[in-house]
């Protein structure tokens, strides 16, 4: 026999486990079955609902395409002081260029445009005129290489020079037909150390042709830029005289002579492209977006912008979306207060008549959810119009004059109205199922208290259905913060929502950055407001029912 | 059938009726007059009419005809709320929202007193059910019992001089039951107020109530005190109701004075007292308590009619032995003896036979 009374330490299981590990295994099949269970909508809504959601969200502080656009001049504008009031130097001029011609040739710079027309009007325009011209640019070098010697007109030349032996023999033998992939281009190691830059934009129109063109790399004459390239290194004086590989003749004379080539000024040649090359703006707003997250579309939502000096107000005339947030607001709320107002007393006759009766009016508060949605808010339309039947009837009965109709459509009158219809279900259904769980005890010891009809139910009825009226407002609020359909129908211009702003820039605009910043910022208040209500009326005093 | 009289009524219902679909009657002619401070309990199986009776003294229902009266006033036109009734209510009804000490606040200030007042009041209601340390806590933090002390402070704290209660402790353990029996009875006394208290537990009716009116088919059947009700019904149904009875079937064969003879339909011949059998001939049902079957023949009278029975069953109870017969045809002959060092212990299929004095067996209504 063991004393347990003097057993110290974890309380031991019959085969001397200790009891929580016995507990916890004895638990951990029961655990893995509910697992199971739930496990199919769980990958399912992860899959199609969470991920998407969350990659949408990311998206509005993403701003990786600028930097991937243009590589090189966004880190050259790194250094640049962008308050001076100076336009940068040449060396981001030709960056620029570099970076315009790979991009126009991938065709990225019209997106790239679009990205920062957003945040400048005009960049579109303004990429897409030179992603057109840039081509023209290089074409300097490319001509005097080519009168200097035919050599540097044949792509087949340019591989002999730059690709290595290897890379050489297997492409030569590559059969465009066999199916097999076509080997990878392999800079020469030497000439990679002597010309870099020519090497490593040479690298990228192989690797361009090879992989996104998918041409035969021996039948392509190189960019422009590469020939830009090369006369860079030549001018910087790279030493070619060691060079002893193909067309080493051709190379040393180039270098040779090409102090003596015609320079071209990319500073002069984009403004001739187009003077905004020379607004300061343009640099700036390139140089305030080059990082690969931005804050730009948060900023753009709650109607301010980047500025010199950081975060400032934008125009009074472009600000939209603090106005609707806060109609958004103030609209929902009054939605929610008509539901509660509408819904209570219906919800109190439903809780307080026989059941039979109360199931029969039961019906009519769900036949709303038994009917389209668009076909209850276009009923609106025809109700609400000014020519329709509430005003007829209004005009009919002397209520109002024929030439003064109502205005209770395409504005916030049309917008209450219906959605506080679309949602007193939403209402109803939590009030009642409440209301049916306070007893009528509760009023007749009140009354045989003293209390007056009135007394006894705001000092007694009413505390007791407060979690309904949570339960619904919550319900009504959060749907209606983020209702879409029936404002767009009958909200006209006063009355929509914002989120008829974030569908416009979902599927119109395409802005889909900052759609995805005004959709976080409302998750977040609706979140946030979740939190306060929380702290001040308690989620435990939100009941659906029981 | 009413022992007192008019002139000092508190409470009183005069031919109430109560109808609640307009073709049947719940309350059928009540006339009920109740002095002041008397502990009165309304009796009777549910659907006997008691908790509507009740309801209409409290104003939550309207009486369709007749009159009810507080302290010599009409009140059937005066709303609940002003007829300063305290009420406790079966689940107890406190509100779940408030604290104990608010629930009982609650009474003070829909009429308008004082904050300081009310404080004392609170207390001292509290006290008095001794449960002065649980003003700040919720009705759900406490047990039923808990509850049913602050429901009763509740329903006293504004010092009605009417207390109703409509099962109030329906819901709690036979142990709670009984402690909070003895404590309202108690505090009812004590304090003098005037109680009516429906149950449809019997033994709750007569260990708690001056009187007791059994209630059934929406009339009172009987309104007596607790003793001479269950050892002098008036008619078979609180016979039968009231404790537990044997009851035996016959006919009257001749009354003499406060003795009558009666002629089982067996055949058999027994004594018993006339109660509402008025001539020979008669059908009547005649109703023997358990405890006052005898079958020691010494303890008998010589001339004493006896029935033969067979022993069915004996059961042990402690304190008491209930023995289970074969009577005249019935199974179901029911005595009680005491648990006592002289007592014969009957064994199952013994033979023997049992009598009672006259005024033990009465002669009822069939």
């Amino acid at each position: 026999m063991t004393d347990t009374a003097e057993h110290s330490g974890p309380m031991m299981a019959a085969d001397g486990t200790p009891l929580k590990t016995s507990l916890n295994r004895a638990l951990r099949r029961q655990k893995l079955r509910a697992l199971m269970l739930i496990a199919p909508l769980l990958i399912f809504v992860l899959v199609t609902f969470i991920a998407p959601i969350a990659d949408m969200l990311f998206r509005s502080i993403e701003n990786q395409i600028v930097s991937d656009t243009l590589p090189r001049t966004t880190a050259e504008l790194a250094d640049w002081d962008g308050d001076s009031g100076e336009l940068p130097g040449p060396a981001i001029f030709e960056s620029l260029y570099k970076d315009i011609f790979i991009a126009q040739e991938r065709k990225l710079h019209t997106r790239l445009g679009s990205r920062l027309n957003y945040e400048l009007t005009g960049v579109s325009s303004l990429f897409r005129k030179s992603g057109r011209r840039v081509d023209d640019m290089g074409e300097v070098y490319q001509d005097q290489f080519e009168d200097l010697n035919s050599f540097w007109k044949k792509g087949e030349n340019w591989n002999a020079l730059l690709g290595s032996d290897s890379w050489m023999t297997a492409q030569s033998s590559w059969n465009e037909d066999s199916g097999s992939a076509q080997p990878a281009f392999e800079i020469r190691a030497e000439l990679s150390a002597l010309l870099p830059e020519t090497a490593a934009t040479y690298a990228i129109f192989a690797d361009f042709v090879q992989n996104e063109d998918e041409d035969n790399l021996l039948s392509e004459d190189p960019w422009a830029i590469v020939y830009s390239a090369l006369y860079e290194d030549l001018s910087a004086g790279a030493d070619v005289s060691g060079y002893s590989g193909p067309g080493a003749t051709e190379l040393q004379e180039a270098a040779a002579l090409a102090a003596d080539f015609e320079v071209v000024d990319f500073t002069a040649a984009f403004e001739d492209i187009d003077e905004d090359w020379h607004n300061i703006e343009v640099w700036q707003t390139i140089q305030t977006y080059s990082p690969e997250f931005t804050s730009g579309y948060f900023l753009n939502a709650v109607d301010m912008k980047k500025g010199l000096d950081g975060a400032e107000m934008r125009p009074e005339n472009e600000q939209l979306y603090i106005k609707l947030f806060i109609r958004t607001f103030i609209m929902s709320m009054a939605i929610t207060c008509s539901c509660i107002l509408l819904g209570y007393p219906v919800a109190w006759i439903l809780a307080n008549l026989p059941a039979r009766t109360a199931n029969l009016l039961m019906i009519l508060v769900l036949l709303p959810f038994w009917t389209s949605l668009l076909v209850r808010t276009s009923a609106w339309k025809v109700m609400l119009q000014q020519q329709g039947v509430i005003n007829d009837t209004l005009v009919w009965l002397g209520v109002v004059a024929d030439d003064s109709r109502l205005a209770l459509i395409n504005n916030q009158t049309g917008t209450i109205i219906a959605m506080t219809h679309i949602l007193l279900p939403f209402m109803i259904l939590p009030l009642y199922s409440v209301m049916k769980t306070i007893p009528p005890t509760y009023l007749r010891a009140a009354k045989s208290l003293g209390a007056t009809n009135w007394t006894a139910f705001w000092r007694v009825y009413f505390p007791q259905s407060v979690p309904g009226i949570g339960a619904g407002s919550i319900l009504v609020f959060i749907l209606a913060i983020g209702y879409y359909i029936t404002p767009e129908l009958v909200g006209g211009t006063t009355g929509t929502f914002i989120s008829n702003r974030i569908a416009y820039h979902i599927s119109s605009s395409l802005n889909w950055g900052l759609a995805a910043a005004l959709g976080a910022i409302l998750l977040a208040v609706v979140l946030g407001l979740y939190w306060a209500y929380d702290r001040i009326v308690g989620i435990d005093n939100v009941k659906l029912g029981g | 059938m009413a022992d007192t009289s008019n002139a000092d009524a508190f409470v009183e219902f005069e031919r109430v009726q109560k109808s609640y679909d307009g073709e049947n009657l719940v309350v059928k002619d009540l006339n009920l007059f109740m002095p002041k401070g008397e502990f009165l309990t309304m009796l009777g199986p549910s659907g006997s009419g008691k908790t509507t009776c009740l309801m209409m003294l409290a104003g939550f229902e309207t009486a369709t005809h007749g009159d009810i009266r507080l302290d010599g006033q009409s009140i059937n036109n005066i709303p609940p709320h002003k007829r300063g009734i305290g009420m406790v209510f079966q689940n107890y009804a406190l509100f779940p929202h408030m604290t104990v000490a608010e629930n009982l606040s609650f009474p003070l200030e829909v009429r308008k007193m004082g904050k300081s007042e009310r404080e004392e009041k609170v207390k001292r209601a509290l006290d008095m059910v001794q449960m002065g340390a649980f003003g700040g806590r919720r009705p759900a933090q406490m047990s039923g019992g808990q509850q049913q002390r602050v429901a009763l402070a509740r329903a006293l704290v504004f010092e009605p001089e009417l207390v109703l209660m409509d099962e109030p402790l329906g819901a709690l353990d036979k142990q709670l039951r009984e402690t909070l029996q003895f404590e309202i009875t108690n505090l009812a006394h004590d304090l003098g107020i005037t109680v009516v208290y429906v149950t449809h537990d019997q033994t709750e009716a007569l260990t708690m109530s001056d009187r007791v009116a059994v209630f059934d088919d929406g009339r009172i059947q009987q309104l007596a005190p607790p003793d001479k009700l269950y050892e002098e019904p008036e008619n078979s149904f609180v016979a039968q109701f009231i404790g537990e009875n044997n009851t035996l079937e016959g006919v009257v064969k001749e009354i003499k004075g406060d003795s009558c003879l009666v002629q089982l339909d067996g055949g058999e011949l027994i004594d018993a007292k006339p109660v509402n059998v008025t001539a020979a001939g008669d059908r009547t049902r005649v109703s023997i308590r358990p405890e006052r079957v005898e079958y020691n023949k010494d303890r008998l009278s010589p001339d004493a009619h006896t029935l033969k029975a067979e022993v069915l069953e004996f059961i042990y109870m402690g304190d008491i032995f209930r023995t289970r017969l074969r009577v005249a045809g019935t199974d179901e002959f029911v005595i009680k003896t005491r648990n006592a060092p002289d007592v014969e212990r009957l064994k199952p299929g013994q033979q023997i036979e049992i009598g009672w004095l006259p005024e033990d067996c009465r002669a009822l209504d069939s």
